[in-house]
């Protein structure tokens, strides 16, 4: 069982570090305080190639698996970009994957390289206001209409939709009613955000504000039917397979931040002296950061683990929903250890561990809820009956 | 044009060394090891200058443990064609890497030569010197800019007093400065395409070359910390100050 990365890998990371070195701690307050999005750091990743990580060669991308996807994707949160950094591309890296499965030749020609190249930005559209994590009762609508499908519906949590200019959705084209079981009847399509037909309304959050998160009000949009991904009424297995992946990658990020919350709080506890000594000195500062470090060290094996499944076309369900799980808490944990490491400097803005702080909270709560998971764990792992 | 590039692989220059409890070192354990800045550099200009069609090859070569192979391939990444990897577990020290290079310039034949003009871990700006000396070599260090043409290496350098330019017949030895270009990012493509590259290994033994270390380093320990500094009324008190106390006018 090796546990070391390869070759390639620490190239990879050596690499992305290198290109975050230069968006440094101040360019991401910065982003922070103006909410202006990234987009010279979303270009320079673009053009060196790092947004086809896991995408097929044939369209521009390097073919390597979900293992760099997440190591990259770590390491641009831990450089200090936190979520405001992955979330900028976070997209682009995985999102389009059913249209690279599902797809025709035609439309991944269309589709894939300008998003590969950085030319596309593209939004996922999937939640809504009525159906988070009860996907198959959602609301949008999708009616044929001769050669074009006519969306009308909500979506909320959209992130990016600002300045997206594509958008891959999910709709009922099959009435729930008249759908033979409720994962039927929904599909996928990728197409223009069209703003004539697309109200886009930014929600103020938390953190991450450098990365916009969006309702949407779609009225009347009509999609070509060129824009449909796979089968009518297939949706929701396509939109399955890019589930774990997502789980994978988000857990990564978690961790990056949660390591870079803990490197600040360490410089911090190493050179802040109070009663003479180093604050660092002290149990009570040590042994949280400890904690942490430990924490992260295993959500990360467990984020690994998943991503190597995956690699190996083996399934991965619970590896990758604990993945999320464990990560999102030890990041949680090493951010609100950081603070307190920092005291009352951890309190301002100027030093960033309240910043992860304030991010922490979306790989908890997003893309399912912790609560969701132990059910999944619980039932799926554990067989023990659902609760729901 | 054949160019040969030497990389050392050294303790990142963001990570804060640290000297190891018993005075014998810095302590390496984990720590984040990567090419030293100067020798990007070198790598850079080398590339360059494929780029603009001066050279035809560009050879990588670095001396240390077998680890120095990330740094090799990093090399690769940035656009080198081939690399060689002179493996050893020995204290590698600047002399004996002028000879093991003495050898593979021997061996490889190239027009120019590029290194770093120091490595940040020792400082000691000594083996691009011993390198030209040994192979009977022209060489200009400290280059902030480097034209090739006609055979010959014109060179800019700067020192103390200012800046002066050299012209050298090839192949010559040049070592590179801060200044001469800023090294490009490592691209994934870049990364996917080095793997296909050669890397070659090959021991001291081979080479004919003692790399046995003729200094011994008897005690490393941090520098003195600085104690804090004095707040002078007027600019009478600082010119005293430097004068009697500083001793510095």
């Amino acid at each position: 069982m090796n546990f070391d990365l390869n070759e390639d890998q620490l190239s990879i990371q050596a690499s992305i570090e290198k290109v975050c070195e230069k968006f440094d701690d101040e360019y991401w307050l910065e982003r922070d305080r103006t909410g202006a999005f990234p987009h010279d750091f979303h270009r320079t990743l673009a053009d060196n190639g790092w947004l086809g990580i896991a995408m097929d060669p044939e369209y521009g991308g390097a073919g390597l698996g979900m293992t760099e996807a997440a190591l990259m994707m770590r390491t641009i949160s831990a450089s200090g970009a936190g979520l405001s950094g992955a979330s900028a591309v976070h997209m682009n890296i995985f999102g389009l994957n059913p249209v690279q499965v599902f797809g025709t030749d035609d439309q991944k020609k269309r589709f894939l390289p300008p998003l590969i190249e950085g030319k596309d930005k593209a939004c996922f559209a999937v939640t809504e206001p009525d159906a988070g994590l009860d996907t198959t009762h959602l609301k949008t609508q999708a009616v044929r209409d001769g050669n074009y499908y006519v969306i009308t519906g909500r979506k909320i949590w959209i992130s990016t939709a600002q300045v997206a200019n594509k958008m891959l959705i999910i709709a009922r084209t099959t009435p729930l009613e008249k759908a033979a079981k409720p994962t039927d009847g929904l599909s996928l399509f990728y197409t223009d955000l069209d703003r004539n037909h697309i109200e886009v309304r930014e929600i103020e959050k938390m953190g991450r504000k450098a990365v916009d998160s969006n309702m949407l009000f779609i009225d009347g949009l009509r999609v070509p039917i060129s824009d449909l991904i796979g089968e009518e009424g297939q949706g929701f297995k396509y939109l399955l397979h890019g589930l774990n992946p997502e789980r994978i990658l988000i857990a990564a990020e978690a961790i990056g931040l949660g390591q870079a919350a803990l490197r600040r709080a360490t410089q911090y506890a190493k050179e802040r002296v109070v009663f003479g000594r180093p604050i660092g000195k002290n149990q009570a500062i040590q042994h949280p950061l400890a904690q942490a470090w430990m924490q992260l060290e295993a959500a990360n094996l467990m984020v690994m683990k998943a991503a190597t499944l995956y690699d190996s076309n083996k399934s991965c369900g619970a590896e990758a929903n604990s993945a999320k799980y464990l990560a999102a808490e030890a990041a949680f944990q090493s951010c609100q250890t950081a603070i307190a490491t920092l005291g009352g400097m951890g309190y301002a803005k100027e030093y960033h561990v309240e910043r992860y702080m304030r991010e922490c909270m979306i790989p908890r709560l997003a893309p399912v809820s912790p609560q969701l998971i132990l059910c999944f764990i619980a039932e799926k792992v554990l067989g023990l009956p659902k609760s729901y | 044009m054949r160019v040969i590039v030497a990389v050392k692989r050294v303790i990142d220059y963001n990570v804060k060394a640290r000297v190891k409890s018993d005075g014998t070192g810095i302590d390496l354990a984990n720590v984040k090891m990567s090419m030293n800045p100067f020798d990007e550099i070198a790598v850079e200009e080398a590339v360059r200058l494929k780029e603009a069609g001066v050279a035809t090859e560009v050879v990588v070569v670095s001396a240390g443990v077998a680890q120095c192979q990330e740094t090799l391939r990093t090399a690769l990444a940035m656009g080198a064609d081939r690399a060689i990897l002179i493996e050893s577990n020995e204290e590698l020290q600047p002399l004996a890497v002028a000879k093991l290079l003495k050898a593979v310039v021997e061996r490889e034949q190239p027009q120019l030569i590029l290194l770093g003009k120091q490595a940040i871990d020792d400082d000691s700006n000594q083996t691009g010197q011993m390198l030209a000396a040994l192979a009977g070599l022209p060489q200009a260090t400290f280059a902030s800019k480097l034209v090739v043409s006609d055979g010959r290496a014109i060179v800019s350098r700067e020192v103390d007093g200012g800046a002066e330019t050299l012209s050298l017949t090839l192949p010559a030895v040049v070592t590179t400065d801060l200044r001469l270009n800023e090294p490009r990012y490592v691209t994934l493509p870049n990364i996917m395409k080095a793997k296909k590259k050669p890397m070659d290994t090959v021991k001291p033994e081979v080479l004919n070359v003692d790399v046995t270390p003729r200094l011994k380093t008897l005690k490393v320990q941090e520098p003195a910390k600085r104690s804090a500094g004095v707040i002078v009324p007027d600019v009478k008190t600082l010119v005293e100050k430097l004068k009697g106390e500083a001793k510095v006018l």
